[in-house]
């Protein structure tokens, strides 16, 4: 970590529903960063250090993410001596974790904790006086990733993932112990108990890290946006879901224009509903914004509730609408039950569907048990089964069972020595949350497990 | 004292394995030299089983190899069985071991010693090492004479202070039957070293004449010999078989019954065994569900008729011995030659010596061998080749020579020694090296021969041999990426197996596929057919497994990083503040010489080499 030279990037600021985020990034990628994702009205070519510019960032797709100010500050005259950028965009969580995505997929790197002061002190930023107290915190937090994530789990998640890394370590011990000691009368080897026990951590492993982005919900609350054609009764539903009258309903299409939001909760997860403006093509300028903007927070959306009026006919407006949002997960609500004139075929959708009426307020229960069971992943977060919360955790998790999914395609078809490399890397990538196990540790396992010595 | 007149560069104590290579290295590297020996006759001995190679230890000998020593050459001499292990477990951990003719090969390393120019072979008992100003200037001997020398490199093996044990009986001695050296630990100890004791164990010896082989399972050497080192292309040679017995639950019982008589359990011995090596009681013990444990009956000679039973070492007396061996199948007349023993000896904790495996404190004083806690004839080998390289280098006033983890096994090996406690004798396993892949005894020769032609190691003609080598696998890359089959070849498509080809494939890409080897191609191309086994053997690891040995060397150029970051030996650890005590105890107590090595020292955490790293800058910008 000392010679790092991957990109970091994490919110400056506590991250909230607050006025403005600061995200800082620092290392050699934060200017090619700012080049791809950072759009003003007149390009850019060369960003003036220390100065600060307006403009959007957008996603890999070009969409706005948000209206941003940001920084480019030239080294060494940062605060890591390294090229840094401050985005400094609204305070909202779902735009910070989309703006932190976006780099995750660019390869920067989330920093540890203390990260930008440590590198500030390494690269000679920070004077004595100030290294003696910065040392004292790296002591603290650069035991950083291991002790203070062990502390953060609870315990439930702890014994789970030192019961993977144990597995894992066994596993290992019996392909060291057929590499190291040919000819010692070792079990003989049996690939397929190899790969069962791996197959089957596998699926655990899966399960818990499946249980991020649920659990990220617990944690963050979740986006969940109403969207349709003009008319289809999201407002209705708006109100209905927060049994209060929230927006203004009336038959005349197009009378919702700009986003109106709401806190609720459903499931126990903290959601905020917004209603949008009906999506149709418009002349008049307020309504085209109206829809502009609702089409830009579809895009952040967690979950869609798609309206769809059940008493009209299926129109060719509907079906393009649906095959924008191909993107994001959507629930189909048919709306106007009571007024249902035909029966739809609506087999072309592959998602949960629920048919409701808003105005009478029928099926909002199955709507309301729709919408949590999707959030949560058909996972309910207990105090029977872990789940994590933590971006490090999960990375953690990723990076291990992406090496076990390797050692199973690999199992059979390449030879042990290659497949020890896939076991260490997966007991690597678990020992930055578990604790690293050494070699010494494996030597020991083999030794008490085999009776090994000629 | 007399003074021997003659004054010497590189004085090596100790002919075993370590010695001889020490002693060679610094001689052939042009220092004058003088090997000191307590017995002539007992050069190069093989003090327990009759073998060389193994698992990461034929690693080692081809290292030893290809840098210019001796070893390699040597087992290629003296082998009478080749086989090679873990044919199907990877590329990397392939290994070649040998059965030696035990006397054979100690009189062809011998011989070597004899006729080497600028090497004094010696006999004579050192009891002192002369320190004059905390740098080394000689030794003196019992016999009455005083060597004087630039620099001594002590290997030393079981013999400091040597115990052996044969049940609750025992005597001074460094191996069966030779007395043990007695005042050098002591001597080390007033010098101010920390000299601690370990202990090892090896098996009877019994008389061919005796077994009845016809009971027994046996095991030939392989068809095709491979040899060690790269200066043979082939070995062709008569091979005698080994045998492979079993205890039983008899055998189980009587060691179980006399186990009181175990100096072990007994509690007399003190020094910490290996865990690798137990004696047949501890395993006994230790596994008492394990129905029957296995031994290879190996040869000990080619006319000889001591046969060594692996797996059997014990400290149970002789007459315990002799009834649980004849409880063993084809063992039911046996005759032991020799009884095993256990023998306890002193050794200087490694931390003590610097990566060049010089003393830290005394300058010009080396440690080989068991001496620095290790086991194993080639463990001790690779540490003689290098104590001797960096003493005539010394000698020279010229840069020392330290190999890396990802260089080879024997950096793995120095680096565990002086970063590591000793809590057993070590012994080099694969596993221990974390860049495996690229440590591969078939590429020995492509890591560090030209490290040791640099030193100057590598002869005129290993050299030729060497770029040869290297020139023929550059032209066989060239063919393989340039040479395209297309479906105008149906004969070929369909010998490798293409199908229906739209665009030609190159060579390259058609041994990428795990399903055909290089000789499938080689046979048919017409260019390639004359390439050496060797040759094509190394293009095909290289493509095969590109895309791991590619993950691999991205995890050296990270580690590399570190090493480079160089602590001074000068660095004050009470000046660098914010360091938890702890880890300033430990930082003292092994001193390392780089910021990676630091990291690798057990206790020492990330925060405490991040607080290094910055003292060590700062320290850099204010010189």
């Amino acid at each position: 970590m000392i010679l790092d030279k991957d990109t970091i990037i994490a919110p400056a600021t506590a991250v909230s529903e607050s006025g403005i985020a600061v995200i800082r990034i620092s290392g050699y990628r934060a200017l090619s960063f700012l080049k791809s994702f950072f759009r003003t009205k007149n390009p850019i070519e060369n960003f003036q250090s220390h100065y600060l510019y307006l403009g959007r960032i957008v996603d890999e797709d070009d969409s706005d993410i948000d209206e941003v100010m940001v920084v480019y500050m030239d080294p060494p005259r940062t605060y890591t001596c390294e090229p840094v950028v401050e985005v400094h965009c609204h305070g909202s969580r779902q735009i910070v974790r989309r703006i932190l995505q976006l780099a995750y997929a660019n390869d920067i790197r989330l920093a540890n904790p203390g990260e930008f002061t440590y590198r500030a002190y390494l690269n000679g930023r920070i004077d004595l006086v100030q290294a003696e107290a910065v040392s004292r915190l790296i002591q603290s937090t650069s035991e950083f990733s291991r002790r203070s994530a062990l502390q953060q789990l609870d315990g439930l998640l702890s014994r789970q993932l030192h019961s993977y890394s144990a597995t894992i370590k066994n596993l290992l011990v019996q392909t060291e112990a057929w590499i190291d000691f040919p000819e010692e009368d070792l079990p003989t080897e049996n690939l397929d108990r190899l790969f069962s026990t791996a197959e089957n951590l596998h699926v655990q492993m899966s399960d818990l890290m499946n249980t991020y982005r649920a659990g990220q919900f617990v944690h963050d609350g979740a986006t969940v946006v109403l969207a349709g054609l003009p008319n289809a009764g999201k407002s209705s539903l708006m109100n209905a879901l927060l049994q209060q009258d929230r927006s203004i309903v009336s038959s005349v299409p197009g009378t919702t224009r700009d986003l109106i939001e709401q806190s609720t909760q459903i499931g126990g997860i903290n959601v905020r509903l917004v209603d949008t403006a009906g999506l149709r093509s418009s002349d008049e300028f307020v309504e085209q914004e109206g829809v502009r903007r609702a089409r830009n927070v579809v895009k952040i959306a967690n979950l869609v509730l798609l309206m769809l009026d059940g008493s009209a006919p299926l129109c060719d407006q509907f079906r393009a609408l649906l095959a924008d949002l191909s993107a994001v997960p959507v629930v189909l609500v048919v709306n106007k039950s009571d007024l249902l004139s035909e029966h739809h075929d609506l087999s072309f959708f592959p998602g949960p569907i629920v048919t409701v009426s808003a105005k009478l307020g029928d099926g909002i229960d199955v709507l309301t048990d729709t919408i949590a069971s999707f959030l949560l992943n058909d996972y309910l977060p207990s105090s029977e089964s872990p789940y994590i919360t933590e971006r490090r955790h999960y990375e953690a998790l990723t990076g291990s069972v992406s090496s076990i999914k390797n050692f199973l395609n690999n199992l059979g078809s390449v030879d042990l020595d290659l497949l020890s490399i896939d076991l260490r890397s997966a007991l690597d990538s678990l020992g930055r949350v578990t604790g690293s196990i050494t070699t010494e540790d494996v030597l020991d396992d083999i030794f008490s497990s085999f009776c090994i010595g000629k | 004292m007399a003074g021997y007149g003659k004054k010497y560069q590189v004085i090596v104590v100790g002919a075993g394995h370590a010695g001889c290579e020490a002693a060679l290295a610094a001689a052939r590297m042009g220092c004058s030299t003088l090997l000191l020996t307590m017995g002539l006759d007992m050069v190069a001995q093989m003090s327990c089983n009759p073998s060389i190679g193994g698992l990461a230890k034929g690693h080692l000998v081809h290292e030893v190899d290809a840098m210019g020593g001796e070893m390699g050459l040597n087992i290629d001499e003296t082998g009478i069985q080749f086989r090679r292990l873990n044919m199907r477990k990877g590329p990397a951990v392939r290994a070649g071991r040998a059965q030696a003719d035990r006397m054979a090969y100690s009189a062809r390393m011998k011989l070597v010693l004899e006729s080497t120019e600028n090497l004094d072979l010696k006999q004579g008992v050192v009891e002192e090492i002369i320190v004059k100003n905390y740098r080394v200037v000689g030794v003196k001997t019992r016999e009455g004479l005083d060597f004087l020398g630039r620099s001594v490199i002590l290997t030393t093996g079981t013999f400091m202070r040597g115990l052996i044990h044969v049940g609750m009986k025992n005597y001074s001695g460094g191996r069966a039957g030779e007395p043990s050296a007695e005042k050098i630990s002591n001597c080390l100890r007033s010098l101010g070293f920390t000299v601690g004791r370990l202990k090892t164990g090896t098996p009877a010896r019994l008389s061919s004449r005796s077994i009845d082989f016809s009971k027994l399972e046996r095991q030939p050497g392989d068809a095709i010999i491979r040899p060690f080192s790269f200066m043979n292309d082939k070995i062709e040679r008569h091979q005698v078989d080994c045998y492979i017995a079993n205890t039983n639950e008899k055998t189980h019982d009587i060691i179980r019954s006399n186990i009181h008589k175990s100096p072990l359990y007994a509690g007399v011995i003190e020094g910490i065994g290996p865990r690798y090596c137990p004696s047949i009681e501890d395993k006994v013990i230790r596994f008492p569900d394990k129905a029957s444990h296995q031994s290879f009956v190996e040869p000990e000679g080619i006319k000889g008729a001591e046969m060594y039973p692996s797996g059997l070492s014990t400290s149970l007396p002789a007459d315990v011995q002799l009834q649980y061996f004849r409880s063993m199948v084809g063992f039911e007349q046996v005759e032991i030659m020799r009884p095993g023993y256990a023998i306890e000896y002193d050794f200087v904790e490694p931390r003590q010596i610097k990566a060049t495996l010089e003393a830290r404190e005394i300058s010009g004083l080396f440690h080989a061998g068991q001496i620095n806690g290790t086991s194993g004839y080639e463990e001790a080998a690779g540490q003689g080749l290098l104590a001797g390289i960096n003493a005539a280098l010394q000698c020279r006033e010229q840069d020392p020579l330290i190999i890396r983890r990802d260089q080879g096994y024997l950096g793995v090996m120095i680096d565990d020694l002086i970063t590591q406690d000793t809590t057993e004798p070590y012994r080099m396993f694969t596993s221990r090296a974390e860049y495996r892949l690229l440590l591969r005894e078939d590429n020995a020769d492509l890591r560090l021969t030209e490290l040791g032609r640099y030193v100057g190691l590598v002869s005129d003609e290993r050299w030729r041999r060497y770029q040869e080598k290297t020139g023929l696998i550059e032209k066989a890359y060239e063919l393989c990426r340039e040479t395209k089959i297309t479906s105008k070849d149906d004969r070929l498509c369909s010998l490798f197996g293409l199908g229906e080809l739209k665009s030609g494939v190159t060579l390259e890409q058609i041994i990428r596929r795990p399903d055909i080897s290089i000789r499938t191609i080689s046979e048919q191309i017409p260019e390639m057919t004359l390439l050496p086994e060797k040759v094509l053997e190394q293009v095909e690891i290289s493509i095969k497994y590109e895309g791991y040995i590619a993950r691999q060397i991205e995890q050296v150029e990270r580690f590399v990083g570190y090493e480079k970051v160089i602590i001074p030996d000068d660095i004050d650890y009470e000046k660098v503040a914010s360091l938890s005590s702890e880890v300033r105890e430990k930082l003292m107590k092994y001193r390392p010489t780089s910021l990676g090595q630091a990291g690798r020292i057990q206790g020492i955490t990330p925060a405490a080499v991040a607080v290094l790293s910055v003292y060590l800058r700062k320290k850099s910008r204010e010189k």
